[in-house]
């Protein structure tokens, strides 16, 4: 990278709710600054001008569902210098590929009146399905300062500091008292990534995954401990079918508990 | 501009989603035009069924980045008529509350990010703030106030996660929301410029007589609650909207259009819930609004921009008279009971009425599920808007013409991910 250049930026989206894009423009006493720094070459939700690539570094957003997308994303590859992935459905198909475990013509003839004007594939699937990517930001939607963080690694050219441990560690920074132990409430925290910094158990309310696996998760042991707590397989199922729905470990351990 | 030729904006800037514009223009006449949506299909009402009636807010705030909290908002509601529950006192204020936060930061991102780059010729908004840094920076720092209280209240300000059917997981203490005084008195203050500014800006001579429809409440801004209502005589219980709307699904578009039977297209969203409902705005905000030049309704949606602002200031000051009024539920939560049966909502989100029924068994599954976002209401609308804004237009360059056929789709603040996703331009003349 040319140093006297500022680094150009592209951001692309893919099917998704435009959240994570929106965390860049949700950086409020940021975003001037950054914009110092980084060139915002192509970013259509927040401007009309574009400036041809090549880019130094691409924020993809969203997941896979079309033949469309399928071949576009081989081309941002193509253009991009340094891409990473934003969110749940980037990373992993996030809620729309819940289709993945039913029939999608079934889902077409209920939402639309003619079925056959829609084109779409079968199952929703993570970019990195589909390219090289070369690094994966967790979250449903993602942590702002982490992308804040992951873009000034980048330009500093050092590794980001991204934790991979699990919410437990962040309630017990945090000082929670542990919602399944105190009131029974079933999690998600012991395998689920940080990055929320423990938010629902904060709210008394059992995590809910929207960070997605943590690394090398113990989802059987956890299913366990939520039938103990008197939750049905129907209930444990739909836990581990939720954001993250479309991730390895989080996949097979819903699977187990499909009638 | 040639007289058969054709206007194209391949992806449609500065809104939520992806779509794109075509209009084909013969003989100086428009002989096709169409809002094309391309964003996917990604299919909620299909995967909500089997899913229990709680796991909606979460689910379906998913749906958008932008108005999360309208979606938790209408799902919420939706399932509390079928239990046949209805919220009062200090947690429903606090709904209206995280609502304002949302509307706020809503507004403002709209106005001062993507619409005002218009108005005064910038690509966007980190080039207009080259030259006017104050005006961005003010404008960043309003949208963070609003962003405040979803943090606070929700929890985070995208995706927040302390709604829940019957109330909230947890309410925080007091000071918390004494702390945020100081800025929204600040806000307040600066919403007040905000409308200041934004009618200062040069308007498109520009009108049409819509049919507006908003929720409308007997005795406050309606934001959750009301009777749906329209200016040209409905006035229906929201249980019978599917009465008079209906969906229509066309080719060019994986957004479903709206249609109100027997009337054709409406238009939702800030005008026209300033039109319908000004007399129960704030005097603050009249005031305001008075001093901007505006009347009492509003038909140019280029002006739509100052409504906004307007809004933005009516929810400062009810997001100030809320706090001021503090009192701790003695419950974060209404206990109820499962029954089956179907339940409807409308709440208004930034961008207009949002419509959710669901079918709920007795053990508290969804068994069906419908969705009708804003931007699909407004779809046809501004299809319309366009076809009357483009002929008397067509002396100017392409550039120029293409650039205030965005503007005049962006009035209305799109979310096509909501509706589906992005915009495309596309003009064609033969």
């Amino acid at each position: 990278m040319n140093r006297n250049k500022k680094p150009k930026l592209a951001v692309w989206k893919f099917a998704s709710c435009d959240g994570c894009q929106l965390s860049l423009l949700d950086c409020e006493d940021a975003l001037l600054d950054f914009a110092e720094v980084i060139q915002i070459a192509n970013f259509p939700e927040a401007s009309r001008a574009v400036i041809h690539g090549k880019y130094d570094i691409s924020l993809v957003e969203g997941s896979i569902t079309t033949s469309h997308d399928a071949e576009r994303i081989h081309k941002i590859r193509r253009q991009s210098k340094f891409l990473m992935t934003i969110g749940a459905c980037a990373t992993s198909g996030g809620i729309q590929a819940l289709r993945n475990f039913a029939d999608v013509t079934r889902f077409n003839a209920i939402v639309y009146a003619h079925p056959e004007y829609i084109s779409t594939l079968n199952k929703s699937t993570p970019i990195r399905d589909h390219i090289y990517v070369d690094f994966e930001l967790h979250g449903c939607p993602i942590n702002k300062l982490q992308l804040v963080e992951v873009c000034s690694a980048f330009l500093h050219g050092r590794k980001p500091v991204v934790p991979t441990h699990s919410v437990c560690m962040d309630c017990k920074r945090k000082g929670n008292p542990c919602v399944m132990v105190a009131h029974q409430t079933p999690c998600l925290g012991p395998v689920t990534h940080a990055g929320c910094n423990a938010l629902c158990p904060s709210y008394n309310r059992g995590c809910f995954g929207c960070f997605g696996p943590k690394e090398t998760p113990k989802t059987s042991s956890l299913a366990k401990k939520w039938q103990d707590l008197g939750a049905s397989n129907d209930e444990i199922m739909r836990a581990f079918r939720g954001f993250y729905s479309y991730a390895e470990p989080f996949r097979k351990e819903s699977e187990m508990y499909e009638d | 501009m040639k007289t058969n030729q054709t206007i194209k904006v391949e992806y449609l800037a500065r809104v939520e989603g992806e779509g794109g514009l075509k209009i084909r223009i013969k003989d100086g006449k428009i002989a096709d035009l169409k809002l094309n949506i391309f964003e996917p299909p990604r299919y909620f009402e299909g995967f909500l069924r089997g899913r229990q009636y709680s796991e909606a807010p979460d689910i379906t705030a998913r749906i958008c980045g932008i108005c999360p909290v309208a979606y938790q908002m209408s799902s919420i509601h939706a399932m509390e008529a079928v239990f046949g529950l209805k919220q009062s006192g200090y947690l429903r204020e606090l709904r209206r509350l995280l609502y304002c936060g949302e509307w706020i930061e809503s507004h403002i991102l709209h106005a001062y990010l993507l619409h005002a780059p218009d108005f005064l010729g910038y690509p966007d908004a980190i080039q207009m703030a080259g030259d006017h840094p104050e005006v961005v920076k003010a404008g960043l720092k309003l949208k963070k106030t609003g962003n405040e209280i979803v943090n606070l209240l929700g929890g985070r300000e995208i995706h927040p996660i302390n709604s829940r059917v019957g109330g909230w997981y947890k309410i925080p203490p007091k000071k918390q929301f004494l702390r945020l005084l100081e800025e929204l008195k600040w806000a307040r203050d600066a919403a007040i410029d905000v409308v200041k500014f934004t009618s200062t800006l040069n308007f498109p001579d520009f009108e049409r007589d819509y049919e507006f429809v908003a929720l409308s409440h007997p005795d406050e801004y309606a934001l959750n609650e009301g009777r749906l209502i329209s200016s040209k005589g409905l006035d229906i219980a929201v249980d019978e909207y599917e009465d008079h709307f209906e969906e229509q699904h066309l080719r060019h578009s994986t957004a479903l259009h709206s249609n109100h039977k027997g009337f054709g297209a409406y238009h939702v969203g800030p005008l026209a819930r300033y039109t319908l409902n000004y007399d129960k705005l704030s005097p603050i905000a009249k005031q305001a609004a008075q001093d901007a030049g505006m009347g009492t309704t509003c038909n140019n949606p280029f002006k739509s921009i100052i409504v906004r602002a307007i809004e933005t200031l009516w929810a400062c000051d009810e997001a100030i008279r809320i706090i001021e009024n503090f009192e701790m539920p003695e419950k974060p939560w209404v206990d109820y009971d499962i029954n089956g049966g179907i339940g409807h909502a409308i709440t208004e989100a930034p961008r207009g009425i949002l419509y959710h029924r669901y079918r709920i068994d007795s053990s508290g599954y969804i068994r069906t599920a419908k969705i009708v976002p804003p931007t699909s209401q407004n779809l046809r609308t501004i299809e319309l808007d366009l076809y009357e804004f483009v002929p008397p237009r067509l002396h100017k360059s392409k550039d120029e013409l293409t650039w205030e056929c965005e503007q005049a789709i962006r009035n209305y603040d799109p979310c096509i991910s909501c509706s589906c996703h992005f915009l495309k331009l596309d003009i064609e003349r033969d």
